[in-house]
C-alpha cells in the first residue's frame, strides 16, 4: 500500500489538521509515512502546501516527486490547480469549491471551475456549505477530509479513530461535530463520484 | 520501553536532546528551528521537567549561556536558524578552543531555497571553519538517535558538535521509535580550566589540541555507525550522498540504487572512505543539500583522473533545495512525465494579517512620508513587519538582518539622508537593535525608530519577546530623550493622532523613537480563546 498526497490552500485554513488526522489514521495502522509541511513566512496569507506519503515500505524522500501524487486534497480551487504538475494520471482532485480571494488578480472563478471539471478524476465540494449545514462551520477541513477519504485506502473508522484520539481532550461535542463532518464528506464524496 | 511517535524533525531532535540528559536548552526563535525549543517548552510543562527552557534574547546570549551550562558539567543545547549561527559565530568559533565540559550540541536549521529567509547559507562551513565537529542526520529517526550520539561525543572529546539539518528535515514528520532517557548530568566543573581562559599563550597551547583533534574525529566519522559505504554492481559513477540528500538518491531507486553509495551524515568527511569511492569508481557525484561544500573539498584546484561530478559542474543546480526530481538526470535517469502546469494560477504572497497593528504603522508613515517627504527612506528590518515591501504598502527601501534598521538609517543620516526612519519589531529591537540605537544617541543621529511593538515574535509562531512591558525605560536607558519617545496604538480611528506625531518626530533634530503598541492579533486570538474556554 503506497499514497502520495497533496495537502493545499491558503495559510490559516487549517491544511494541517488534516494531515494530523490522516497521519494519526496510518500511525495506528502501523503504516510508514513522511509528511512534510510549511510553517513560517507562508503561513500568512499565502499558498501552502503540504506532502504526505503513507506507505507499507519505509519512505526515502519527504517530497513526492512530479507526476506521482494519488490525490490532491485542497480547501481552495485555485490551489488545486497549483500541484497539477504533481498529479498521476490516474490520480484524483478533491477541492473545496469556494475561492480564498485575498489578492488582486485573482483568476477568473468561472474558469477554475471548469479546468477543475474537466479534470479525469475530481471531486468539487462546498465544504463550507456543508459544514455549515452541519450546524459546526469550523468543521470545514474535516468534510474536506472526509470526502477524501474513500481515495485514500484506509476504512472510514480508521479516520473515525484518528479524530478520537487528536480531539478527545477538546470534550465529546467536539469530537461529534468532526465526525458527523467526516461522514458527510464521506458520503457527498460516494454520491458524486463519477 | 519503546514508544512509536509521530515526530517533526525538529521534534524527534528536542526529544532526542530530552532523553539524552538535557538539562538546558538557549535558543532564538528562527525558521525552521522553533519548533525545537517550543516542543521542550511544552514538555517541561507536561511532565515538569528540570530543564532551562526560556528564549535567549538572540543567538550569541543562547550560545554563551549555553557554554557556561556546559562549563558547569550539564548537558546544554543551543537552536538557530542559520543565520543565527552569524549572530553566534564569535562565541561559536571560540567554544573550539574552550572545549567543552557537560555536553555542547549546536544546532542550526538550514533553509535551503529561502522559504522564510533572507539568504541560504550552509552551516557545515562553520564546522569546518571552527573545527568543529558536524552531523547532518537523513531521516527523523537518526535525528532522534545522532542527538544522544552527538551529546556523547561532545562530552567524551570534550568539544562542541555542531548538528546541522535542514527545511525538508526540520519540518517534515515521520515515525520515530524512542528509547528510554538517560539521567541529567551532576554540576562539575572541568579538571583543567586554563582552556577556558582565552589568553594567548592558552590559546596557542590549545589551538594545537584543536587541530590534533580534527584529525581524530576525521578517523572516528570514517568509522561512524551514521556513515556507511554500499556496494553497487556500476562503478561508472559512485555516489556521496550527505544528509537528506541520501533520500533524495535512494527514492529514485526503489529496487536499491545500482552505484556505490557513501551515506555522509558525519564530518570531518572522512578521507579514507572517500578514497575508497574514488579507487573503485570512474566518476564521483556529490549529492549534497546546500552549499557544494564536500564537493569543493574532494575536488581541490588540480585536474584529478575521477570526474567530481555535483553543483558546481552544473549535473546538480547550483542553488536551492535538492528534489527528488532535480537529481534524476544527475543520477542518468529520465524526466518524469507529468502534466503541464494550469496557466491560470497566478502567486499567492504572504501578507500581514487583517487587523495586523503593522498595517496602521505602514498607512500612516506612507502618508506622512509620500505626501510631506518625497525624499524620504524607511529601513526595515527582519519580521512580520517586512511584509510592508509588498504592494499594498510599498513601504521599505531595505531589509538586510537582525537590527540593520537602525544603524543603517543612521548611516543614511550621517551620510546626508533626511528624513532617516527605522521600522523594527519589538523582539528585532531587543535581539540586536539596542546597541545601535545607543551608537544613534550618542551621536545624536537625526533619525526617527519606529518600534512597532506587536507584545510577542509574530513571524515564528507567536513567541515570547525579551523586552515587552520595558521599551519605554530601554529607550530612556541608552539616552533618548523622554520627549520624543512617543507610544501609539495602531488603530484606524488614530490615524491623526500617528500622522501628527511622525511629523513632530521627523521635524525634531536628533533620535526619536515612536512605539507603536497593539498586541499581534494572531496572540490576542489565542489569548481571547484561552479566557473563553475558562
Amino acid at each position: 500500500m503506497k499514497k502520495d498526497i497533496i495537502l493545499s490552500g491558503v495559510g490559516g485554513q487549517g491544511i494541517l489538521s488534516i494531515a494530523t488526522v490522516i497521519g494519526t489514521a496510518a500511525l495506528a495502522e502501523g503504516l510508514q509515512l513522511k509528511q512534510a509541511e510549511v510553517h513560517g513566512m507562508s503561513q500568512r496569507g499565502g499558498d501552502v502546501q503540504s506532502n504526505l506519503r503513507i506507505s507499507s515500505e519505509p519512505v526515502a524522500s519527504d517530497l513526492i516527486p512530479r507526476g506521482e501524487a494519488d490525490i490532491i486534497i485542497s480547501l481552495e480551487p485555485m490551489e488545486a490547480l497549483r500541484y497539477l504538475p504533481y498529479l498521476s494520471k490516474e490520480g484524483w482532485i478533491i477541492t473545496n469549491t469556494t475561492p480564498f480571494v485575498n489578492i488582486d488578480n485573482y483568476p477568473d472563478t468561472e474558469a477554475i471551475m471548469a479546468e477543475l471539471k474537466g479534470m479525469k478524476n475530481v471531486i468539487l465540494i462546498d465544504v463550507d456549505a456543508i459544514a455549515a449545514a452541519e450546524g459546526s462551520p469550523r468543521v470545514a477541513n474535516i468534510v474536506l477530509l472526509g470526502a477524501a477519504v474513500p481515495f485514500l485506502g484506509l476504512g472510514l473508522d480508521k479516520f473515525e479513530q484518528g479524530i478520537r484520539a487528536i480531539f478527545g481532550r477538546k470534550g465529546d461535542e467536539v469530537v461529534e461535530a468532526n465526525i458527523k463532518a467526516l461522514k458527510a464528506g464521506w458520503d457527498y464524496a460516494q454520491k458524486n463520484r463519477k | 520501553m519503546i514508544n512509536k511517535e509521530l515526530f517533526l524533525g525538529d521534534e524527534a531532535l528536542a526529544q532526542g536532546a530530552i532523553d539524552a540528559g538535557l538539562s538546558g536548552v538557549y535558543a532564538y526563535p528562527g525558521t525552521p528551528s522553533t519548533e525545537i525549543t517550543e516542543f521542550i517548552q511544552h514538555k517541561v510543562v507536561k511532565e515538569r521537567l528540570p530543564i532551562h527552557c526560556r528564549w535567549s534574547s538572540n543567538e550569541k546570549t543562547a550560545m554563551e549561556a549555553a557554554l557556561g551550562m556546559s562549563f558547569a558539567g550539564k548537558r546544554a543545547l543551543v537552536c538557530m536558524k542559520h543565520v543565527g549561527m552569524n549572530v553566534c559565530a564569535d562565541a561559536f568559533i571560540n567554544s573550539a578552543f574552550t572545549g567543552a565540559n557537560g555536553g555542547l550540541v549546536v544546532v542550526a536549521a538550514d533553509d535551503p531555497s529561502m522559504h522564510s529567509s533572507q539568504n541560504e547559507q550552509d552551516s557545515r562551513f562553520y564546522g569546518n571553519f571552527a573545527f568543529i565537529p558536524t552531523f547532518e542526520p537523513s531521516s527523523q529517526q537518526e535525528t532522534y538517535d545522532m542527538i544522544r550520539a552527538a551529546f556523547d561525543f561532545s562530552e567524551q572529546h570534550q568539544i562542541p558538535v555542531l548538528m546541522r539539518i535542514t527545511t525538508r528535515m526540520a519540518h517534515s514528520r515521520a515515525v520515530v521509535e524512542t528509547r528510554s532517557g538517560r539521567a541529567q548530568n551532576g554540576m562539575h566543573y572541568p579538571a583543567n580550566t586554563r582552556q577556558w581562559v582565552l589568553m594567548p599563550g592558552n590559546s596557542r597551547v590549545r589551538y594545537k589540541a584543536v587541530l590534533e583533534g580534527w584529525d581524530e574525529y576525521e578517523k572516528l566519522a570514517a568509522k561512524s555507525q551514521f556513515n556507511s559505504y554500499t556496494d553497487g554492481a556500476d562503478k561508472s559513477m559512485g555516489i556521496i550522498a550527505c544528509g537528506i540528500g541520501y533520500n533524495y538518491v535512494m527514492d529514485n531507486f526503489p529496487g536499491g540504487c545500482p552505484f556505490p553509495v557513501l551515506k555522509i551524515a558525519q564530518y570531518p568527511l572522512p578521507k579514507a572512505l572517500v578514497n575508497k569511492m574514488a579507487g573503485e569508481c570512474s566518476s564521483i557525484l556529490v549529492v549534497e543539500e546546500g552549499q557544494p561544500i564536500v564537493e569543493e573539498s574532494i575536488r581541490g584546484v588540480l585536474p584529478t583522473p575521477v570526474k567530481i561530478k555535483g553543483r558546481i559542474t552544473g549535473e546538480l543546480p547550483r542553488m536551492g533545495e535538492l528534489t527528488p526530481d532535480n537529481v534524476r538526470p544527475a543520477l542518468g535517469l529520465p524526466v518524469r512525465e507529468a502534466m503541464e502546469p494550469s496557466k491560470l494560477v497566478v502567486a499567492r504572497p504572504p501578507a500581514l494579517c487583517v487587523g495586523c497593528g503593522h498595517r496602521d504603522v505602514y498607512n500612516a508613515l506612507n502618508e506622512v512620508l509620500r505626501g510631506e517627504y518625497k525624499g524620504a527612506k524607511v529601513f526595515s528590518d527582519i519580521g512580520c513587519y517586512t511584509l510592508g515591501w509588498l504592494p499594498p504598502f510599498r513601504a521599505l527601501d531595505t531589509v538586510v538582518e537582525m537590527g540593520a534598521s537602525i544603524t543603517m538609517a543612521k548611516g543614511a543620516a550621517d551620510a546626508g539622508q533626511f528624513p532617516a526612519v527605522a521600522v523594527i519589531g519589538d523582539s528585532t529591537f531587543t535581539h540586536s537593535g539596542m546597541t545601535g540605537l545607543l551608537d544613534a544617541v550618542n551621536e545624536g543621529a537625526n533619525i526617527v525608530v519606529i518600534i512597532s511593538d506587536n507584545l510577542t515574535t509574530g513571524m515564528t509562531g507567536g513567541q515570547d519577546s525579551a523586552g515587552t512591558g520595558r521599551f519605554e525605560k530601554i529607550c530612556e536607558g541608552l539616552g533618548v530623550d523622554p520627549a520624543h519617545i512617543r507610544v501609539v496604538v495602531p488603530l484606524p480611528k488614530n490615524m491623526d493622532e500617528i500622522r501628527n506625531i511622525i511629523r513632530q518626530e521627523i521635524e525634531h533634530k536628533g533620535v526619536s523613537v515612536i512605539i507603536p503598541r497593539r498586541e499581534c492579533i494572531q496572540t490576542a486570538k489565542r489569548h481571547n480563546a484561552k479566557k473563553f474556554s475558562k
